[in-house]
């Protein structure tokens, strides 16, 4: 591999890229980095080990046994089945609704995003900064306190316990708003954008084959967290939804929760524990499957030239 | 840049509809945000103005309510709180987040992708579950704290059985704070990591040539380069800690003489709301809460970006 | 739990029901005019009608045993059809049918409300009088404290479901061990708490973190009446003899470090009812249900007592229960009284409701009837609790009033009471904060509230 070089326009010898390269892969791997990186994994992963540990016990042996070891029995697929099927597999009818509200709610924040941040990081449009300080600005108002209005608003277009309550206002993503805005101000070369335009083509045929694959990296980190917040959405559900049968999977698992309290009380904690861990799996799943466009898109889509 | 001589008003022309054509990228995303968040908005922003009482209907109010919300104790008491919470936990998540980035990016790490993986793994919990597992780490009576209190009290009986405490008035907001923290220190990572790795490689072999050690390296080329991230990282994290509502929620069943219902700002306009049925003082409180927010992250951003950036 | 059979009056009016029904049925299949849907047409005739009609009602509800009962209605009605929805447990679903009742649309035709709550949405006028469909009658099938519980105002605004008359619950196992009398006495029972206390630094007496509902049952057992409701007057006095004499007991407990402050309903509060750290249970008689469910590692170690008493004279208050009331937003409001009607006072209804587990019976044919006496679960090593339970119910006082805004003074009861609590000190301050922000918050919401 060998670079031009910018002033004299002739290719660097290739001496020095030899010896970057050879400092690439034979730097010595430092250990003082992998202890406190293996702290900071110890931290952030023991907490969750102890959903996996007390996802193996039955109900009984959760009230009776120490919370960070095994109790009396293995009785993880006991509980798996046992979650799956409790009260008419309706953990299944949740686990599809996150599913839709994920894909709809979360591609479609990601959709959102990416053209408008597009939009505010390649065109000089009347209402620009405006537009950056509106989204910030009414971000600023916190959510809480804007459900009940919401939910009037809702409520008289006909749209509260309905899925499109959750999905509608999850397509907002102003962090993906800002994010694509960043990441396409340095990864998008106007240049290119020129060309094409002179080019004849298209303002959206020139964002579709130009920068699209340009923004790739950035656009997957987007839509990552979109499926996060959108798989976590909790608190907006909550309020928009009456009918068990269109709860997210946070809002089910809550509800299960709930029922170990008060009159005629049945305490599934098992069911809320395994159930937790079932929700976990598929965002370490999408995970694992989007960081490898990440990792060769990132580094593709930032060199200038 | 280099434009071909096109007689003046095509140009003209040309930069004109250019300039509009920015909407139809722009507009999907401000059609539904004005529909989903500016219409509630200006519904609150309407309510402010007005009182609605069990007895009596609906009054307007002028600006009473806001005179109310400016002498409330328990506001400015909650606002106080989530202050210094900001000003501690933002800068300690930031930066332990930024050496996880940095350590990920050095090419000097076994296993990185690994790491890479673990760390995010908190922020995909939800928070419901996040409330589960560290009720019970915080447990002073069965839970993991309760064991290490056993522990030291049977072999370091100068602490006594009672040392640890997550949930006392003296702890429980640092112990909210490790929680947040645990949570969205993945996510921040992330975020800084996807920036390094724009950097260009030029500026790495430049700086070998110039002699730069690894050290060296980080402080002049990589956090300057991260200097975006940093205050888009920074200026999102003051607006979580401002509304911070979520996890003292959840725990509040855990310690509820030490959570009050105004324990955040978010928390009380959730309980004026959904409690009190008093809609327009909760709105109120929103709006002061959203205008302080907006300043503050205003006054963040335009410190930290350089001109140019907006 | 034992099947409750019927006593022969209660089958004399059930079939005096049906056959009322029946011809009411008939007579209104005669006539070519349909009664009208939401309109309050007089008695039991509408009733009978709009169950014949048929329709589809909503039903708001978090009873385990509410799928069971839904099952058996519509297989006695087959034209009506129950949308059996679980909104949520008590906050959770109040604070629904407050958004949706104030949206004016997506409110259940039916909701459980308990009783604390019911005067709540009885004074904003969300529900409707069922004395319009002549449930006056009733009055004597359900006990008098759950019957005045849902008579407010001079309106009937639900059917009582199950009630909750107080008992002390102990855990005979542990006083056993720690050779303690079981008390009658508060004096006793605080002698006991040292006693415990003492012998084991880990076991109490019993747990409170500070409890709005536990309180108030608790002020109101010892003869308090801090609210006196008069439409949109209200006086509030939570200094008032009745709280005084419960504060200088409980206080005893408070400032003394003898309660358990782990929180109520959670995982730790299962285990420490199972391994014997918390040793007693003040409670409404539906705690049988949750040990049997819930607590099943001290199966045979719990028995029931009545409430410790002041001086001697049994006096008893409730604590929980709850009812089913009729949402005014209702488009079929005849049709969900007659489920109501049916739901909470049909035998076969009430019999499925006890079995589940759910809740101690309002019913008197259930209260008084020989087998429910003579229950006498293995889980209590064979004592008949229904008969402790029972004389409990018949020794609560009347005359107690809660709050028009009960959601509202139960979350900010930790914010006042609370901090008594959390710094181990004396709950009058507490209940005195918790009086002035709850005559702040009545003057500003419109009423006229007063305090002492």
């Amino acid at each position: 591999m060998t670079t031009i070089d910018r002033a004299s326009g002739q290719r660097v010898a290739p001496a020095h890229r030899a010896k970057a390269h050879r400092r690439g892969s034979r730097q010595r791997k430092s250990v003082v980095l992998t202890i406190v990186m293996v702290i900071f994994s110890i931290y952030s992963t023991v907490p969750l080990l102890w959903l996996i540990i007390n996802a193996t016990k039955s109900q009984s042996s959760l009230f009776s046994s120490f919370g960070l070891w095994f109790g009396n029995g293995f009785d993880l697929f006991g509980n798996i089945a046992q979650t799956f099927t409790y009260n008419n597999d309706i953990f299944l009818h949740w686990f599809a609704n996150t599913l839709l509200y994920v894909v709809v709610g979360g591609g479609g924040a990601t959709i959102l995003a990416t053209l408008g941040g597009y939009g505010l990081a390649k065109y000089r449009f009347p209402g620009r900064r405006a537009v950056f300080a509106i989204v910030l600005g009414a971000v600023a108002i916190p959510g809480t306190a804007l459900a009940v209005p919401t939910f009037l608003l809702f409520s008289q277009i006909g749209l509260t316990n309905t899925p499109w309550a959750v999905i509608l206002p999850s397509l907002i993503s102003p962090f993906g708003l800002y994010l694509v805005w960043t990441f396409a101000t340095d990864a998008v070369p106007t240049e290119l954008l020129e060309a094409a335009r002179l080019d004849g083509a298209g303002e959206f045929r020139i964002f579709f084959t130009i920068a699209l694959p340009l923004l790739a990296p950035g656009i997957v980190t987007v839509l990552l967290f979109a499926i996060v917040a959108t798989w976590n959405n909790y608190f907006l559900p909550l309020i928009m939804l009456s009918d068990p049968t269109w709860y997210p999977l946070t809002v089910g698992l809550s509800q299960w929760s709930a029922q170990a309290t008060g009159v005629g009380a049945q305490p599934i904690f098992n069911l809320v524990i395994t159930g937790s861990l079932l929700t976990i799996v598929p965002i370490v799943v999408a995970f694992l499957f989007l960081q490898r466009y990440w990792q060769s898109g990132l580094a593709a889509g930032s060199v200038k030239q | 840049m280099t434009t071909t001589s096109l007689p003046r008003t095509a140009r003209r022309a040309t930069r004109r509809r250019r300039d509009w054509r920015g909407w139809g990228f722009v507009a999907p995303f401000m059609a539904v945000f004005v529909a989903m968040i500016i219409a509630p908005v200006f519904y609150a922003l309407y309510l402010s103005f007005f009182r609605q009482q069990l007895i009596g209907g609906n009054i307007f109010a002028g600006f009473s309510n806001y005179l109310d919300v400016f002498q409330d104790a328990k506001f400015w008491e909650s606002f106080g709180r989530v202050a210094l919470f900001m000003v501690v936990q933002v800068p300690i998540m930031l930066a332990l987040s930024m050496i996880a980035a940095l350590a990920l990016d050095s090419a000097r790490l076994q296993g990185a992708s690994f790491f890479r993986i673990a760390i995010f793994l908190p922020y995909a919990v939800p928070g419901v579950v996040a409330a589960l597992i560290w009720g019970f780490i915080y447990g002073a009576q069965f839970g993991l704290a309760g064991s290490i209190n056993s522990f030291l009290g049977a072999h370091f009986s100068i602490l006594g059985a009672h040392f640890l405490q997550p949930f006392s008035v003296s702890w429980v907001l640092p112990s909210i704070g490790n929680i947040v923290t645990w949570e969205y220190m993945g996510y921040n990572m992330l975020i800084f990591f996807a920036a390094l790795k724009v950097v260009s490689s030029e500026l790495y072999e430049a700086a070998e040539i110039d002699g730069a050690g690894p050290l060296r390296t980080v402080f002049s080329i990589k956090i300057p380069a991260l200097r975006g991230a940093i205050v888009i990282a920074t200026v999102f994290s003051i607006i979580g800690s401002i509304q911070l509502f979520n996890e003292p929620n959840l725990l509040k069943t855990l310690a509820p003489d030490v959570i009050s219902s105004y324990f955040t700002p978010n928390m009380y306009a959730y309980n004026l709301s959904f409690a009190g049925q008093q809609f327009n003082y909760a709105a109120t409180v929103a709006i002061v809460m959203g205008v302080i927010t907006a300043v503050t992250a205003y006054i963040v951003q335009a410190r930290g970006s350089r001109q140019g950036d907006f | 739990m034992k099947r409750i059979t019927r006593s022969s009056t209660t089958r004399g009016v059930v079939t005096a029901m049906a056959v009322g029904a029946l011809v009411a049925a008939t007579l209104v299949g005669c006539s070519s005019a349909g009664s009208t849907s939401s309109g309050s047409s007089t008695g039991t005739a509408a009733l009978a009608a709009a169950l014949a009609k048929g329709g589809t009602i909503t039903y708001w509800t978090w009873t385990p045993a509410a799928q069971a009962q839904v099952a058996a209605f519509e297989k006695a009605y087959p034209k009506v059809k129950v949308n059996l929805v679980n909104a949520g447990t008590n906050t959770t679903e109040y604070t629904k049918l407050q958004n949706t009742i104030k949206a004016g649309k997506g409110a259940p035709d039916v909701a459980q409300i308990e009783y604390g709550v019911l005067p709540q949405f009885a004074l904003s006028k969300s529900l409707v009088d069922l004395q319009t469909f002549g449930f006056n009658s009733l009055k004597a099938d359900y006990a008098t404290g759950p019957w005045g519980d849902v008579n407010i105002a001079g309106g009937l605004w639900a059917l009582p479901q199950d009630s909750g008359p107080m008992a002390m619950f102990y855990n005979k196992k542990v006083f056993d061990a720690n050779h303690i009398a079981v008390p009658t006495t508060w004096d006793q029972y605080v002698a006991a708490a040292h006693q415990l206390h003492a012998a084991n630094p880990n076991a109490y007496i019993t747990s409170d973190a500070g409890d709005p509902g536990f309180a108030t049952s608790m002020i109101w057992q010892a003869g308090g009446q801090p609210f006196k409701v008069n439409g949109s007057k209200i006086s509030i006095n939570l200094q008032d003899p009745g709280t005084l004499k419960y504060t200088a007991e409980w206080n005893k407990l408070v400032q003394g470090k003898l309660l358990s402050t782990i929180p109520g309903w959670s995982n730790d509060w299962f285990k420490a009812l199972g391994n014997g750290s918390i040793a007693t249970l003040l409670s409404g008689a539906w705690m049988p249900g949750v040990l049997e469910a819930s607590v099943k590692d001290a199966s045979g170690d719990w028995r029931v007592a009545p409430m410790p008493t002041y001086n001697g004279t049994p006096v008893n208050a409730e604590n929980g229960g709850s009812s089913e009331a009729v949402i005014k937003q209702s488009s079929n409001q005849a049709l969900a009284a007659g489920f109501v009607r049916w739901l909470d006072h049909d035998s076969n209804s009430v019999s499925i409701f006890t079995k589940a587990g759910g809740g101690f019976p309002s019913t008197t044919a259930d209260l008084t009837s020989q087998a429910f006496l003579d229950t006498a679960p293995a889980y209590f090593g064979g004592q008949k609790i229904n008969q402790v339970l029972a004389q409990g119910a018949k020794n609560v006082l009347s005359g107690f009033n809660l709050l028009p805004y009960e959601v509202y003074a139960n979350s900010i009861f930790s914010d006042t009471v609370g901090k008594s609590y959390a710094s181990s000190s004396d709950l009058n301050p507490g209940f005195q904060a918790w009086q002035q922000q709850l005559v702040t918050y009545g003057n500003q919401q419109g009423f006229t509230v007063t305090g002492k």
